[in-house]
Parts: C-alpha cells; sequence; structure tokens
C-alpha cells in the first residue's frame, strides 16, 4: 500500500543524483567516455578470461567518503 | 574574512548574486565599513537599479578603464549609508576595453589608494570572460547557492574554478532556503548543500517576499526592519567581519497542525 510519509522524499533523490553527476563532472568524466572505457578494458579482458560483454558495468560509485570506480565483468561459464 | 576583494559569484543565474552583493554591501558599510560595490555585468547592468542608484548613474567602470573619467568621478555614493559607494557597469559600451589585469588594476587602486576597506565584485551570471575578470582581483568568493539540483551542480563548478585561481577564502551563501520545504522533506537542506559541495556556509537566507518588494523600490532590505531575508543578510555581513553570529533557527513552525501539534506539547 502506498503511504504518503512512506514516498522517498524527493530531497534525497535530489542528493543522491547531485553526488553522482558530481563525481563524474570532477573526474572530467562524461558517461559517454565511461563507454569508451567499457569498450577498451572489455578488449584487454578478453585477452586474458572469456568476459561476457554483454553483462559488463563500468560506473562511479560512492564508498564512505570518496567515489570508486566499478567495474563489473560477468565470467562466461 | 580576511579577503578584502571579495567576487560575489554562482556559475548559475537568478539565484540571488545582484541582491546578495547588494545587502552585504550596504550591511558593511552600516557596520562601520568603506565599501564599494562593482557590477561587472557589462551590458546587463543590474546593481544600480536593485540599490535604487540608477537615476545617480553619469560614468561606469568601463569609462574608468578607457581613460575618459577618473576613478573617484565614476563611483556613485550612497546618500543613506555612510561609507557605500557603487562603481557601475556600462550598459552599452563594448566590453572588450574590460580585461582581468585592468580590472584587478581598479580594484588595487581602490583599496590601496582610494581608501576601501573592502571591495564586493557582483560577477556576471556563467564561467566565461565575465566571471574571468571579477574573479581576477579577488582573494575570496561568496558562492551564492539555491537548495536545488542545478544550481548546487553549477556552484561545484564555479568552486572548482575558483580554486585552481588560488582563490582560497570562499564561503557559502544558501539562498532561497523555504524551512517548511525542507521540513516535509522536498527542499535540499543546508547541511545537505554542505556536505555536497564542501564549503561553510557564511549566510543562510530564506526565501522572503520583502527581497521583491525592496527591489521594487530600490531600498536594499538591510535598511528595512522586519524581514527575515534583511536580517540574515545583515548576519552574513557581521560573519564577514568576523563576528561570531549563530545562525538564526529558520524551521519555525508555521500553519495550524504547527499549532495543533504545539498545544500537545510536540516540538
Amino acid at each position: 500500500m502506498w503511504w504518503p510519509w512512506r514516498r522517498k522524499k524527493s530531497k534525497d533523490q535530489a542528493r543522491d543524483r547531485l553526488k553522482l553527476v558530481l563525481a563524474y563532472d570532477r573526474a572530467k568524466l562524461p558517461p559517454g567516455k565511461l563507454e569508451d572505457l567499457k569498450s577498451e578494458l572489455l578488449e584487454v579482458l578478453k585477452r586474458y578470461f572469456p568476459a561476457d560483454e554483454h553483462g559488463v558495468e563500468v560506473r562511479l560509485e560512492e564508498r564512505g567518503d570518496h567515489m570508486v570506480l566499478i567495474a563489473e565483468v560477468p565470467v562466461q561459464t | 574574512m580576511k579577503a578584502r576583494a571579495i567576487v560575489v559569484t554562482s556559475g548559475k543565474g537568478g539565484v540571488g548574486k545582484t541582491t546578495t552583493t547588494a545587502n552585504v554591501g550596504t550591511a558593511l558599510a552600516h557596520l562601520g565599513e568603506k565599501v564599494a560595490v562593482i557590477d561587472v555585468d557589462v551590458g546587463l547592468r543590474n546593481l544600480d537599479v536593485v540599490m535604487g542608484l540608477e537615476s545617480r548613474v553619469v560614468f561606469d567602470l568601463i569609462d574608468v578603464i578607457e581613460g575618459k573619467t577618473e576613478l573617484k568621478k565614476a563611483l556613485v555614493r550612497d546618500k543613506r549609508v555612510e561609507g557605500l559607494y557603487l562603481l557601475p557597469a556600462a550598459q552599452t559600451r563594448d566590453k572588450e576595453a574590460l580585461d582581468p589585469e585592468r580590472f584587478t588594476e581598479i580594484v588595487r587602486r581602490l583599496l590601496e589608494e582610494e581608501g576601501f576597506d573592502r571591495v564586493l565584485i557582483d560577477s556576471p551570471a556563467g564561467i566565461e570572460k565575465g566571471f574571468q575578470t571579477a574573479s581576477a582581483p579577488a582573494e575570496g568568493a561568496l558562492v551564492v547557492v539555491n537548495p536545488e539540483v542545478s544550481s548546487v551542480r553549477d556552484a561545484d563548478r564555479i568552486i572548482g574554478m575558483l580554486e585552481a585561481k588560488g582563490i582560497k577564502e570562499n564561503y557559502l551563501v544558501i539562498n532561497r532556503l523555504r524551512p517548511e520545504m525542507v521540513k516535509r522533506g522536498d527542499m535540499l537542506a543546508v547541511e545537505d548543500v554542505i556536505e555536497i559541495l564542501g564549503l561553510k556556509p557564511i549566510g543562510i537566507i530564506p526565501e522572503d517576499e520583502e527581497v521583491l518588494v525592496s527591489t521594487n523600490v530600490g531600498e536594499p532590505l538591510v535598511l528595512r526592519k522586519g524581514s527575515l531575508a534583511g536580517k540574515a543578510l545583515l548576519d552574513t555581513a557581521r560573519r564577514i567581519r568576523g563576528e561570531e553570529v549563530p545562525f538564526a533557527d529558520l524551521e519555525t513552525k508555521k500553519g495550524f497542525w504547527a499549532a495543533v501539534r504545539k498545544l500537545f506539547g510536540g516540538s
């Protein structure tokens, strides 16, 4: 059931979205460039193991008080 | 603030730079400083009309830079407050004459030769040449920000650029805060803005209809009694002068339900 007081506060969404967009801004890393990084990374990784190119994800993520670059690469089994 | 040359900036337009410059400048003079407020928005002059000095403008910043008049003659003295002067922007003239070096020299002369205690520079919006010029002589900055995503994002960009220029004494002026929206979780709170931007506030100004009224009549808000924003802007000036002024509690409860909660001992 939908309770008005359980709705996610819009200011929390504003804060989360800002933190993410500022992480990209500060790293001077537009999301499009991240796509380039992803495909180049994949090229290298495929030389070492059977990476599944469809499930690859590269993103910036908040870890405590700093941002980290996360790359998730599923292995083909 | 130790900085005597302070740029008022924001990146985004329409967040309250000119209102902040006019009011903080007026308040500093009211508190005893000799203050020059400078409008650097060449072509889009506004500070004169917000301060109610538009009818007394004869010369402007470009006239001074081009040597068409003396610096002293271009300064418009505000007769309502002792020690308050405006250096207006050119409304029509070619802005090419205004470059960072020449502007820095003007500010230096105001501080070192004309006996000013403080110079407040109203920067144009954006991060282009106008901002570069306005911030060139600055030792510190007031970064005006509204608790809203686009303004916070642009403020972050501006803070990065100020730091890259070696301007280090920077503070936030969080403007247009609506405590009732913060309370119901629909507006970024002061703490959120501070956390995201990593800069301390020197002013927290509530949204106040009196701001528009004061610009309608051309009388800075800090000269009018009884307005929340006016009080907050005066407090901002006091903090700039180094006074320890606690931030006012803006989250006063209003309305029917607040009254009911209070009746039942709620807070």
